[in-house]
Parts: C-alpha cells; sequence; structure tokens
C-alpha cells in the first residue's frame, strides 16, 4: 500500500532526524539542518495523505509549511551568524547568557 | 500488478533509500559542509516521492525554493563561519546510544498509530481518484481563491523574515561611513539646490560676458 510506505519513510526520517538533534548538541548549523529534515519528513506525510485521500488540504498545508521554513531558516541563519560573531562558536552550550 | 506499477514501486523503493540513507549522512557527517550536501540530497529525493504521489508542483518548489535558496543560504553561512571541528563532535558518541533509544521510539510511535488497523483506516472510503485538473493549476485555484488570504499572510510573514535577518546581521562600525536613510528622507529641496538667476536685473542681456 503506497500510503503506508511513503508514511513509514516520513516516520524514519523524522526520527533520525530527532536522533541528529540529540547527537550534535555542540552544532547549532546541524541543529538547524535536523530541524529542516524534520520538516521534509512531515511534509512528506502531509503528501502522502493528500494523495491517499485524493484532496488538496494537505498540498496547501505543505505549501504553507514550505513558506515558513522559509522564514524560519533566513532567520536562524541570521542567528546564527550574529551567535557566532559574539561568541566565535555555534556550539549551543556556549549560548547561556541568560543562565543565572 | 502491472508493468508500470512495478516501475512506480522499484522507484519509490530507490529513491526512499537514498532519502533514509542522505538524512543520516547528515546527522553522522563530521563537515557541516558535507551535512548540508546530504541535506540536499535528502531534498532532491524527497522532490521525487513527492513527484511520484502526484504533487509535481510541490515537488518542483522543493528543489527550487529549497535547494535553490534556502540551502544556498545555509551553505554560504557554513562556509563563511570558521567552525572549529573538533569541538563540536564532542559528545556525539555519549548522546549517541540515547538518541538511537529515543529515535527508535518514536519511529516506533509513529508507525503504530499511521498501521492501518489501529486507525481503523481499512474501514473508511477508498482513496479518491484525483481531479482532471492539473496539479498545479489546482493548486493555483486552491491558494489563489479558497486559501487566499493564508496565501497573504504567508507572503507577509517572509517579508517580516526578510526584515528580521537583515535587522540581525546588520552592524554598525565605527569609521565606516554610511548611508543615513532618516537624513535621506528628510532632506528638503530647498536645502539641496539653489536657484541662481544667471541674468540679474541690471545686467546686459543675452550673450554678456558676465552674469
Amino acid at each position: 500500500m503506497p500510503l503506508f510506505d511513503d508514511l513509514a519513510v516520513s516516520a524514519v526520517v523524522f526520527a533520525i532526524a530527532l536522533a541528529g538533534m540529540f547527537v550534535n548538541r555542540k552544532n547549532l548549523v546541524v541543529l538547524l539542518m535536523c530541524i529542516e529534515l524534520m520538516l521534509l519528513a512531515v511534509n512528506t506525510s502531509f503528501v502522502a495523505w493528500s494523495a491517499w485521500w485524493g484532496g488538496l488540504s494537505g498540498q496547501v498545508a505543505v505549501f504553507f509549511v514550505l513558506t515558513v521554513a522559509a522564514a524560519e531558516a533566513a532567520i536562524g541563519l541570521a542567528l546564527l551568524v550574529v551567535v557566532f560573531r559574539n561568541k566565535r562558536s555555534v556550539d549551543v552550550d556556549t549560548i547561556d547568557t541568560l543562565k543565572g | 500488478m502491472t508493468a508500470a506499477h512495478l516501475l512506480v514501486e522499484g522507484v519509490f523503493g530507490f529513491f526512499a533509500t537514498v532519502l533514509v540513507i542522505s538524512a543520516l549522512g547528515v546527522v553522522v557527517a563530521r563537515n557541516p559542509v558535507h551535512a548540508a550536501l546530504f541535506l540536499i540530497l535528502s531534498f532532491f529525493n524527497a522532490a521525487v516521492l513527492w513527484v511520484l504521489l502526484g504533487a509535481e508542483f510541490l515537488g518542483i518548489v522543493l528543489v527550487l525554493v529549497y535547494v535553490g535558496a534556502v540551502m544556498v543560504l545555509l551553505l554560504f553561512v557554513v562556509m563563511m563561519l570558521d567552525i572549529d571541528l573538533v569541538v563540536i563532535r564532542r559528545g556525539f558518541v555519549r548522546h549517541a546510544p540515547l538518541a538511537a533509544v529515543v529515535a527508535l521510539l518514536l519511529a516506533f510511535e509513529i508507525g503504530y498509530v499511521f498501521w492501518a488497523r489501529h486507525l481503523g483506516l481499512v474501514s473508511l472510503a477508498p482513496p479518491l481518484r484525483p481531479g482532471t485538473l492539473p496539479n498545479t493549476r489546482a493548486l493555483g485555484l486552491r491558494l489563489y481563491r479558497d486559501d487566499l488570504y493564508p496565501f497573504e499572510i504567508a507572503g507577509f510573514l517572509l517579508l517580516v523574515g526578510v526584515v528580521a535577518a537583515i535587522v540581525l546581521t546588520l552592524t554598525h562600525r565605527e569609521g565606516v561611513r554610511r548611508q543615513d536613510p532618516s537624513a535621506q528622507v528628510r532632506v528638503e529641496p530647498a536645502r539641496r539646490i539653489r536657484l541662481v538667476d544667471p541674468f540679474p536685473k541690471g545686467t546686459p542681456g543675452k550673450g554678456g560676458e558676465g552674469g
């Protein structure tokens, strides 16, 4: 059944991206990439359901997720540049200024 | 099972496999540039899967917008930053077992939800056949007619993203001459242009040497 093949791929990619967020705690760049990968997995799931039901709602949702993801990538990378400029590092653990 | 069906299954299997492998590559790549390239590969493969599912427009948008714009931006930033490769790998092995456990648990849970028996999908209606409209046209009608306001809000969101990115990364260095847009906007013509009469009253007429 094609639907479940696609959903399985989506779930596996999402899980891999989650694991990536755990193991790459030192690297803000790869964390951002893992978020992109998660969004890709969710989008694949949306497209699969949309194809299954024959409706377009899922694809419209993917469209908006892509828009938000693009904005998120732009702002995230800007934040990354600012963090690197101030800390000379992209280590998540160095971003602890708000820690009391 | 027809030959075309088998072909689709084969193409799906190949690209899904490459997608999963490249997703793993993103996670385990030592160099962030390699991770970004693996991410681009996984985007390409996901685009193929989407096209197989009938979402041609979104597949092309994924390649154009994501690979063409977002990933180029990401690669640009990654190459601009001078990242210490030794430091960022610290803790990778230590967190790996926990990550594997969580990922397997999550994949199992998602699979459990998606599995047909538990969701009762078998008893639901069979999938509808897509309409006769081409995918791009149908999506365009939907976006520009039914979902026009969300579409415009999405556009505004992108504008906010652009402004935020510029504001965040704009720096004012000392000793660098830069534009002052506020002063430029506030300028008045009277302070910039002085109209001079080349032939004031009392001087000789046209053709005169002095003036």
